[in-house]
């Protein structure tokens, strides 16, 4: 029987195995993940820690998923070596696993920086279920209270957000001249920004950390700016790297992240990738980049999944979206949000925390953003993906009942069928 | 599957889909209750489009590639096995808003009070959706 190696436990990795088995494959699945635990949802770490939820929540796929699809998964054992001429995948435990085929599905690791008493006790990233416990028993046993989050990006705001419940004196600190500088605008930045300090989060923008000083936990953090802050807890959020040490001396060719083609297939016969460990295409740049989303894991490992079984699907690629809840203020934003130069053609409406931007270059929907009033934000997706030609409705796409309707009649028709694979 | 197929020609604009989908999905079911006695209302799970004129009732469309299903972070949106609908299970979602931002539809909507989402659940094994059943012009089929 063939034999099917997955290496990872995340969204990529799951969405693989429900296509394979979904299709009725009986292959062999072996699974190798550097986490003690069943699959579990990365984002909902953040509504852990605020309370919102129990852990049991973060098991999405039920705590019998490995049973259910057939899966000899193997725990807390990450692979450290890949030796593509014999198809063998070795483990910390020293262990070796052979395949026929393999997929790399290893996600991303949080970016520490080189600094200073990075080491003392008290320094967190968020990125793991584990991350999560850890800063929350810290905060009950050192019963920390002044807390600071270096970057500003989406995981450093879903950290403030949880940790807005805990009723700490939260600081966050940016790099950038504001906050969520790579998705949103620079108004909506600055609404989520008046956002956070009203609910007394202290931002402090073009800054980072340089030194963080303390016995044997944190006590303070000294910034570049030269100003001193006393801290009992660090969280560092300023972004994921593509989990692939383990592949450096292994023939898998890498850039920042593994290189695929639409199949999401390496340069190695037989093995494939997907997920934050990639780069894959950005459909506005037409550039390759790692894009760190949960759809995107979704969908290239579903991709995956289904070539795995020699099938030949397409993955065309997607561009950088999200949606972050800040203090109640919701935010969507997709693609260019702040472009630069004389290509673009920008539409905005703004009323009170209501914020609507979109951008256009040839005529083409290439970004957008919405704050507090985010309904219907995905028929923009929808026209960013489909390069959909807006010039005859332009005028109309920040109208209230803006919709379907505007949208050419053919097109409409098309979309409406094609949906349910008409 | 069975689905719900949208005629735009026979549309005539009078929003009984939408308020018999209200009703529907209330508490009681019963047109009169569910918007006299029950706050805070259920919210429609579709959307009248209007221009001059032409309208048209417009609910999910439980598609075969669903990109809510890719976009869901809790597990909440799901495909039932049997009918092939696309479903949502309040008690997993979180309202993280993910399947609005790529519904090409846009026909998930926001549950401010209960911070969830809302969609379309096709009546939940009813014989013919409320909105289907109560159309007086045939513009929406359900076949
Ligand atoms: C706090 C937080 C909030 C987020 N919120 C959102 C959001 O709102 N929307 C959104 O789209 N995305 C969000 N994301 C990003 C999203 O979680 C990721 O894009 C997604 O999880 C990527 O999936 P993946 O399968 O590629 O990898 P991951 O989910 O990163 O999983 C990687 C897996 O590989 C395992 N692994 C790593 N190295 C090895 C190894 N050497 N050997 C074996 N196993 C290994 C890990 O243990 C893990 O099981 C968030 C992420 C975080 C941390």
């Amino acid at each position: 029987m063939e034999r099917f190696l997955i290496i990872g436990s995340g969204p990529a990795a799951i969405s693989a195995i429900e296509t394979i088995r979904g299709k009725g494959s009986k292959v062999e699945i072996t699974l190798l993940s550097e986490e003690p635990y069943i699959p579990y949802s990365r984002p909902l770490i953040s509504y852990l820690l605020a309370g919102k939820i129990e852990e049991e929540r973060l098991f999405y796929k039920g705590r019998d998923f490995y049973e259910r699809y057939g899966v000899k998964a193997f725990l807390e054992e990450p692979a450290v070596e890949v030796n593509i001429r014999e198809g063998i995948v070795y483990s910390t435990k020293g262990r070796k696993f052979t395949y026929d085929k393999l997929l790399i599905a290893a996600g991303g690791k949080p970016i520490i920086p080189a600094v200073e008493g990075k080491e003392l006790k008290g320094v967190f990233t968020f990125t793991t279920l584990n991350d999560a416990k850890n800063i929350a028993k810290y905060l009950e046993v050192e019963k920390a209270e002044r807390v600071l989050i270096v970057g500003g990006g989406l995981i450093g705001l879903k950290a403030t957000e949880a940790l807005l419940e805990w009723n700490l004196n939260i600081t966050l600190v940016e790099l950038a001249d504001r906050i969520l500088s790579l998705t949103l605008d620079k108004k909506a930045s600055n609404i989520l920004q008046w956002r956070l300090e009203k609910e007394s989060v202290k931002v402090i923008t073009s800054n980072t950390v340089q030194e963080i000083r303390g016995q044997k936990k944190v006590e303070e953090v000294s910034l570049r700016s030269g100003e001193i802050l006393p801290c009992d807890m660090l969280i560092f959020a300023i972004g994921v790297a593509p989990s692939v040490s383990f592949l450096r001396e292994s023939g898998v060719e890498i850039n920042r992240g593994i290189i695929v083609n639409e199949k999401m297939e390496t340069n190695i016969p037989n093995i494939y990738a997907a997920g934050d460990v990639v780069e894959i295409k950005n459909i506005i740049s037409g550039k390759n980049q790692p894009i760190a989303i949960w759809p995107n894991a979704t969908e290239g490992g579903k991709v995956a999944g289904a070539n795995m079984l020699g099938e030949d699907k397409f993955y065309p690629g997607t561009f950088p979206m999200n949606s972050v809840e800040v203090c109640g203020i919701p935010t969507i934003s997709m693609g260019l949000t702040e472009p630069e130069g004389n290509d673009y053609e920008v539409f905005s409406k703004e009323e009170g925390i209501n914020y609507r931007k979109v951008i256009l270059r040839d005529n083409r929907v290439v970004g957008a953003v919405f704050v507090g009033n985010i309904e219907r934000a995905g028929i923009f997706c929808g026209l960013i993906k489909d390069h959909l030609d807006v010039s005859p409705f332009k005028s109309r796409l920040l109208d209230d009942d803006f919709g379907l309707i505007y949208l050419p009649r053919e097109y409409r028709k098309r979309k409406i069928e094609e949906a349910i694979g008409l | 599957m069975k689905r719900i197929y949208i005629h735009e020609e026979y549309c005539i604009g009078c929003r009984l889909c939408e308020i018999h989908c209200i009703a529907q999905h209330s508490r009681s079911k019963k047109l009169i209750k569910a918007f006299k006695e029950e706050f805070p209302r259920p919210l429609p799970r579709l959307v009248v489009e209007e221009s001059g004129y032409i309208s048209f009732a417009l609910q999910c469309r439980h598609c075969e590639d669903a990109p809510c299903l890719s976009a869901c972070l809790t597990g909440a949106m799901y495909r039932d096995e049997k009918t092939k609908a696309v479903l949502h299970d309040k008690d997993k979602c979180v309202g993280c808003w993910m399947c609005i931002m790529v519904c090409p539809f846009g026909v998930i909507k926001r549950d401010e009070n209960n911070k969830i989402v809302s969609k379309c659940d096709l009546c939940n094994g009813e014989e013919v959706p409320a909105c289907v059943a109560n159309c007086p012009n045939e513009a929406l089929e359900y076949r």
